[in-house]
């Protein structure tokens, strides 16, 4: 019982944070205090007060407007990157899941293959080749998340192919592309759900990675990642620029993390 | 039981690396110094392949070539003693200084001279930093001390270029310079750590006045704001090049030198780019970008601010009112653009190397003013060596933010580049009037005319409005405050020889 309600906790605690957090990202897409790449040279590095509420960059930029801003950025990189991600995990995974055969085989081989490399040097392989900008980004993260998809996803056809309901549906006479994304597929969700949620989080501090390494998205625009790396010059001279940053992305990173375990343990 | 274990074994891991940054250095050791670098070495530390500026600024404290070049940018004889020219200009005896050793003990020679020269020049098939020396005829060697230097055509300049760490004189017999660095400088070689450090030793038996300090270690540090945190933590004495918002985060216990980088940083436009082979559209971005506001906003308001491709320690070739020849000016920026086709602006992109974070800077409050004039222009990082290749080399780019800096004290070190034949006008400029004044001014020996003719060159460029010149930007050096005798040289070097510690610590 009493572990029951931790986990209710922490599906509440993580989907108001992220709800929190989506809201101020629509916000920022819509309307910001300030033109988060307007310039003031009066206001450089100007500290905390009613009118810059978190303060101003080594440009004079508003932070808060520019975390507004940034947190959209980060947000649509995130999502387009879990999207391009589970679509090829999908139709890869659902594919070798249930037919299985040699071509199971060579997709899975090929498969580990891309998992042994370390994510985020991929990443910088396919960026370099690509060239930086928010969306090569998405699609190579996307490429690279893909194979981790699809092995779940496989896992799942496997399971579910031999299972009653599959078996009955193929005596009816469904054919495979029903069976696979009309039966089969809506019976993965629950374990979809909570790899979306992890996949969103990795995805959201891969683009802060990359954005720091100055890869990722392009000044002057912002994005969580880049802004960390701007403050680190001025970790003395003006810490909030960091700390409001860094907060930010420990939100919304803890803020999925609940929300992923909660469902994963309410599954 | 396990979590524990996980626990202690990673407090003790973080220990361990924090503590190792602390070791190896002793309190108040006054006869060494440890001297932040940005990027380690080349690969090898022939001075006749030190292609980077961050390479050859080490390397000057242990090389020389036969002159060099002092605190005022003016040659000093280093190896050689003393030389004279011939009456045609083709021909120069060099006499090898009295009694000048290698740091390996043995004497300078005349043939190490011949093979210095030779080899700089690329007369042993390989490949020759300094182009001008393609212009060398013959190394002979006259006499024991006695070196003569023949050239194709006559050259002014040529004594400059015997001054650069690329022309160094280093021994015959030397069989691995890529690895054992032997010269004649105030400091020798000790050891090398890549990506770690190099260090050297005082020279006792040098030429000159000796070095003061005994040991010197140059630090690789990843980048700048690693610098800033080793200045802050003690295990280095001083570095180059801080930006002033870093310099100012520097508590007392250092002593911030302010001087300027002496180079030339500008939007380098690719001519071979629409539209930017338009005077019109070029011109526009001179009166959008406000050069003032960039050193305001991205340098805290130190710098001066330049006009052409030409910077204040150059002295006579230098012409200040050329700062001022496009002030700025929004509407004259629009009416310009208009007539050039472009009433609504064009979109571009701005490359710059991510790992010089002033330039991405200077960049970003580019962006910012073009728009007010409707072009929408876009930044593009990359990383140095491909800057190196695509911008440098194949030209494949549009505009850059960059600064070019002079490798000797010659007028032709900031204005040959611009000349359309040049193998390094990485600009792809192209102005007749320009070729001619330039071919002129090789031809040119009096001194007076030529500096007439490159003063025109300059201003030509500035009509021309060949590029968005920006500024000269201003270096800041800390420095621990009980080490004293720093200098700035107008060129790219850090001179460690003069500091010395002053006694009262």
């Amino acid at each position: 019982m009493n572990n029951k309600f931790r986990n209710n906790r922490k599906l509440y605690i993580g989907a108001l944070i992220t709800g929190m957090m989506l809201f101020l990202s629509v916000i920022g897409l819509l309307f910001t205090p300030y033109d988060p790449n307007e310039m003031d040279s009066s206001a450089k590095l100007a500290g905390i007060s009613l009118s810059h509420i978190m303060g101003c960059d080594n440009f004079g930029r508003d932070v808060f407007s520019r975390i507004l801003a940034g947190l959209g950025t980060t947000m649509t990189v995130a999502v387009g990157t879990v999207f391009i991600g589970i679509v090829l995990g999908t139709v890869v995974g659902a594919y070798t899941g249930y037919y299985g055969g040699r071509l199971d085989e060579i997709l899975m081989r090929f498969n580990d293959a891309v998992l042994a490399f370390p994510a985020l040097l991929l990443a910088l392989v396919l960026i370099s080749v690509m060239g930086p900008g928010k969306y090569n980004i998405m699609v190579a993260l996307g490429i690279l998340f893909a194979p981790g998809y699809a092995r779940i996803i496989r896992g799942e056809f496997l399971r579910c192919k031999n299972l009653d309901y599959v078996q009955s549906a193929r005596l009816m006479g469904a054919s495979d592309m029903r069976i696979m994304f009309v039966h089969i597929l809506p019976n993965t969700f629950n374990v979809m759900l909570s790899t979306i949620a992890i996949g969103f989080n990795n995805a959201v501090l891969a683009e802060a990675g990359m954005s720091f390494l100055g890869i990722g998205v392009q000044p002057p625009d912002s994005s969580l990642g880049r802004m960390l790396a701007e403050a680190q010059s001025y970790l003395f001279l003006r810490p909030g620029y960091a700390v409001c940053t860094g907060i930010t992305i420990v939100l919304l990173i803890i803020g999925f993390s609940m929300l992923s375990e909660g469902l994963e343990n309410n599954a | 039981m396990r979590s524990r274990f996980v626990r202690v074994l990673t407090v003790l891991l973080t220990l361990t690396i924090a503590l190792s940054g602390c070791a190896g250095r002793k309190a108040g050791d006054s006869s060494k110094i440890v001297v932040g670098i940005p990027q380690d070495l080349e690969d090898s530390l022939d001075p006749h392949k030190a292609v980077a500026a961050g390479t050859r600024e080490v390397l000057f404290n242990v090389f020389e070539g036969l002159l060099k070049p002092d605190e005022n940018g003016e040659l000093i004889p280093a190896v050689a003693e003393s030389y004279t020219v011939s009456d045609d200009g083709l021909t120069y005896t060099f006499t090898i200084r009295n009694g000048i050793k290698f740091h390996n003990g043995n004497r300078v020679t005349a043939e190490d001279v011949k093979y210095s020269i030779e080899k700089s020049a690329g007369m042993t098939g390989e490949e020759s930093l300094i182009a001008a020396f393609s212009n060398i005829k013959e190394v002979s060697i006259v006499d024991k001390s006695t070196v003569a230097i023949i050239l194709k055509e006559r050259d002014v300049d040529f004594p400059a270029y015997l001054s650069a760490v690329s022309a160094s004189i280093i021994p015959a017999d030397n069989a691995m310079p890529d690895t054992t660095a032997i010269g004649t400088g105030p400091y020798k070689y000790v050891s090398r750590s890549p990506q770690e450090n190099i260090v050297m030793t005082r020279f006792d038996s040098y030429w000159g006045e000796p070095a003061h300090i005994r040991d010197v270690e140059f630090k690789v540090e990843a980048n700048s704001d690693a610098m800033l945190l080793a200045l802050k933590g003690g295990t280095i004495d001083m570095c180059a090049r801080l930006t002033t918002t870093q310099a100012s985060q520097l508590t007392s216990n250092f002593v911030i030198h302010e001087g300027s980088m002496n180079l030339v940083q500008a939007l380098y436009l690719n001519h071979a780019s629409k539209p930017f082979d338009d005077i019109r559209v070029r011109q526009a971005l001179c009166y959008a970008a406000d050069k003032q506001e960039i050193i305001d906003i991205a340098f805290e308001g130190k710098g001066s601010p330049l006009g052409s491709s030409m910077f204040p320690a150059f002295g006579k070739y230098y012409i200040p009112e050329l700062t001022d020849y496009y002030t700025p000016d929004i509407s004259r920026a629009r009416e310009l653009l208009a007539e050039a086709g472009y009433p609504d602006g064009f979109d571009m992109t701005i490359t710059v190397p991510s790992n010089y974070q002033p330039h991405v800077d200077t960049a970003q409050v580019l962006v910012e003013e073009f728009k007010k004039i409707g072009i929408n222009a876009s930044i593009q990082q990359v990383e140095w060596n491909t800057w190196l290749s695509d911008v440098y080399t194949n030209r494949k780019y549009e505009a850059t933010v960059i600064g070019v800096d002079a490798t000797q004290m010659t007028a032709n070190a900031m204005l040959s580049r611009f000349y359309s034949k040049a193998e390094d006008n990485f600009t792809n400029y192209s102005n007749e009037e320009y070729d001619r004044l330039f071919e002129e001014a090789q031809a040119t020996t009096d001194d007076e005319k030529r500096t007439e003719l490159f003063k025109k060159m300059e201003t030509l460029l500035a009509e021309d409005a060949a590029n968005v010149y920006i500024q000269d930007m201003a270096e800041m050096v800390p420095i621990s405050k009980n080490i004293e005798g720093y200098v700035f040289y107008p060129l790219y070097v850090q001179d460690i020889a003069k500091l010395y510690y002053t006694e009262d610590k």
